[in-house]
């Protein structure tokens, strides 16, 4: 059978390569060789230089996302459609690449005062990073798979990265294994698909969709798998058992990562999902999203509000937030209401990367003083480091979705499309939202009373000393939160070009 | 058709898969299950490309079985890891962080 189907394929022709259009992944790809290879040739004491160059091949790899932002041409499609460059993931890359320069900001201090090797750290997370500019152009299920494998493997040894700790480890393991078997199951819904529609092209499985006989029980249960599988990614409940594990044990600037960019490609990859390939099945996934955004949201605040350690809290209201932005998909599959579904996503990511980013620094700089992650230890805060207590009060009331701050505008957008679509469901839904956003305040509030309020626990108010590094990535994601809640435009900017090929008629 | 009893036993080795991941306590173990969905995965792939005569299941099977292994060296790594700190590879013991 094999022969008569290689037998039947036409002479190979090399396909058009648009090498403007490759060009973030290939400096990508290249900036990560020559790191592996420097690592080979530094000696201790100058190993300082690969977070450097890490950091550069960051900012180069920005530079053709800007010109290709930039160009006049602005749908790129290579290999048949497989594979497409477009203003959603132009938008997206940008993201990703600019999330993962502050993770390198925030990493350089912490790892170079820890005991473990530094080469194959910045390695594994240029990796981690190409895998996610690669998701967002992936428009196959192949490209998919692999992208989605590339993101996740570097990050499971990341998170299991201080190897004497018991408890890195314990992270590591807990994410390898769900992640895996996500991944397992995604591939299982895949192959159905690919079964129902005998094409891995998303566009292809958008029309066997609509094609004559419809959407059948093989699609249906293709679907529910593949959003399973993203689910696990996303963490959202019941797929999210891993992510308060995998946090708190993992190094802070991962869990950083983690919590940001790794969601956020799992989002990218749904959102490419649901908005190229199924949305004419919207009818099998949208209630699926409901469901899972209530749960999300809810589940994330509820034990979030009795945790005593910052960064499981923070891993609680990640989960949560990730159900903020699943919220809107709920309704996506409405013809009217596709548009801002999609960019009430992009403008929640962007928002929620720079300001959980920017909390996650403030967390980092505390505890290279406290050594501690309980929330007590925060107590008087603001006596010793006014600057700092400042900065996270701003994250977190931005977090919380107060008006002039970046949060404000994601929560705004995301209501905004829910009340549009006119539905029961929709309006129940922005309800559930709206009474989550309260609670959330709760645990958020902690925090803010005992930076504000509580008296130093141990007497000891030595002043906070932040490295020139994080200084500065503090002030990258405290700008990018001002800006996106002062001129929410700049925001709602980027949601609006962002749209996808093959989604809304091109 | 013969695709038929290819499906049903992929539709076989997911369940015995997705059971071994809940039951299991033994972290090689739990790896061992979720290798049969892998597999379960790649029957249906090559089943599918027989059935309709397109290779990119095929290939798709390919990519598949070169990237689980990538998964499972990682993942053996993990186990060696954990294993070497703590004398147990039972995932019951992994609990060191609650809430």
């Amino acid at each position: 059978m094999i022969h008569s189907v290689i037998a039947a394929a036409t002479e190979w022709v090399s396909p058009q390569v648009d090498y403007h259009a490759l060009a973030p992944e290939i400096i990508l790809a290249t900036g990560l060789c020559v790191v592996l290879l420097a690592d080979l040739f530094l000696d201790e004491s100058r190993k300082w230089i690969i977070s450097s160059l890490t950091g550069f091949t960051l900012l180069g790899a920005m530079l053709p996302v800007l010109t290709l932002g930039l160009s006049e041409s602005s749908v790129r499609s290579m290999f048949d459609g497989r594979y497409v460059v477009d203003e959603f993931s132009v938008v997206m890359k940008a993201m990703f690449l600019i999330a993962g320069y502050v993770v390198v900001l925030l990493s350089t201090k912490h790892v170079e005062e820890d005991e473990y090797w530094q080469g194959e750290y910045w390695f594994l997370l240029l990796s981690s990073i190409l895998g996610m500019v690669m998701m967002t152009s992936s428009r196959d299920l192949v490209s998919i798979f692999v992208a989605l494998e590339f993101l996740s493997i570097p990050a499971y040894m990341l998170a299991a990265w201080r190897k004497r700790d018991i408890k890195s480890n314990e992270a590591g393991m807990k994410y390898f294994l769900l992640g895996v078997f996500a991944s397992a199951v995604m591939l299982y819904g895949m192959s159905l698909l690919f079964g129902a529609a005998n094409s891995t092209l998303l566009v292809d499985l958008g029309k066997s969709i609509t094609a004559t006989g419809g959407l059948s029980a093989l699609h249906a249960l293709g679907i529910v798998f593949v959003i399973v599988g993203f689910a696990f990614k996303v963490s959202a409940v019941p797929f999210h058992s891993w992510a308060p594990d995998t946090y708190e044990g993992a190094p802070s600037p991962i869990t950083a990562f983690l919590s940001v960019a790794s969601k956020a490609a799992g989002f990218v990859a749904l959102v490419t999902l649901l908005f190229v390939a199924f949305p004419q099945a919207s009818g099998v996934w949208q209630p699926f999203m409901w469901v899972l955004s209530v749960l999300t949201m809810t589940v994330g605040n509820v034990v979030a509000l009795r945790q005593t350690n910052i960064v499981r809290m923070m891993a609680y209201s990640s989960i949560s937030q990730g159900g903020f932005v699943l919220m809107p998909l709920a309704v996506a599959g409405m013809s009217e209401v596709s548009a801002s579904a999609l960019r009430s996503v992009v403008v929640y990511m962007l928002v929620y990367a720079a300001t959980n980013l920017g909390m996650f620094a403030v967390i980092i700089a505390v505890s290279r003083k406290t050594r501690s992650g309980e929330i007590s230890s925060w107590g008087g805060l603001f006596s010793y480091a006014p600057g700092l207590a400042t900065l996270a009060t701003i994250f977190l009331a931005s977090l919380a979705g107060i008006p002039p701050l970046g949060g404000w505008i994601g929560k705004f957008t995301a209501f905004q499309s829910l009340l549009s679509s006119g539905s029961g469901w929709g309006y129940a839904l922005a309800l559930i939202g709206a009474v989550n956003s309260v609670v959330a305040f709760g645990y958020y509030g902690t925090i803010m009373r005992e930076m504000w309020m509580k008296p130093v626990p141990d007497g000891d108010t030595t002043r906070v000393v932040v490295p020139g590094s994080l200084a500065l990535a503090l002030g990258i994601t405290c700008v990018a939160t001002l800006v996106f809640g002062v001129l929410p435009g700049v925001a709602t900017h980027f949601g609006d070009i962002a749209r996808i090929t093959g989604a809304f008629g091109g | 058709m013969l695709v038929n009893q290819f499906l049903f036993l992929a539709a076989l080795l997911f369940c015995i898969g997705v059971y071994g991941v809940i039951a299991r306590k033994n972290a090689v173990l739990v790896l061992m299950s979720i290798e049969l969905i892998l597999n379960a995965v790649n029957l249906n792939f090559v089943a599918f490309a027989l059935r309709n005569g397109n290779a990119d299941g095929h290939t798709f099977a390919l990519y598949i079985i070169a990237i689980a292994a990538a998964e499972v060296g990682v993942g053996l790594g993990l186990v060696l890891l954990i294993f070497r700190n703590r004398r147990t590879i039972s995932l019951d013991d992994l609990s060191e962080m609650k809430g």
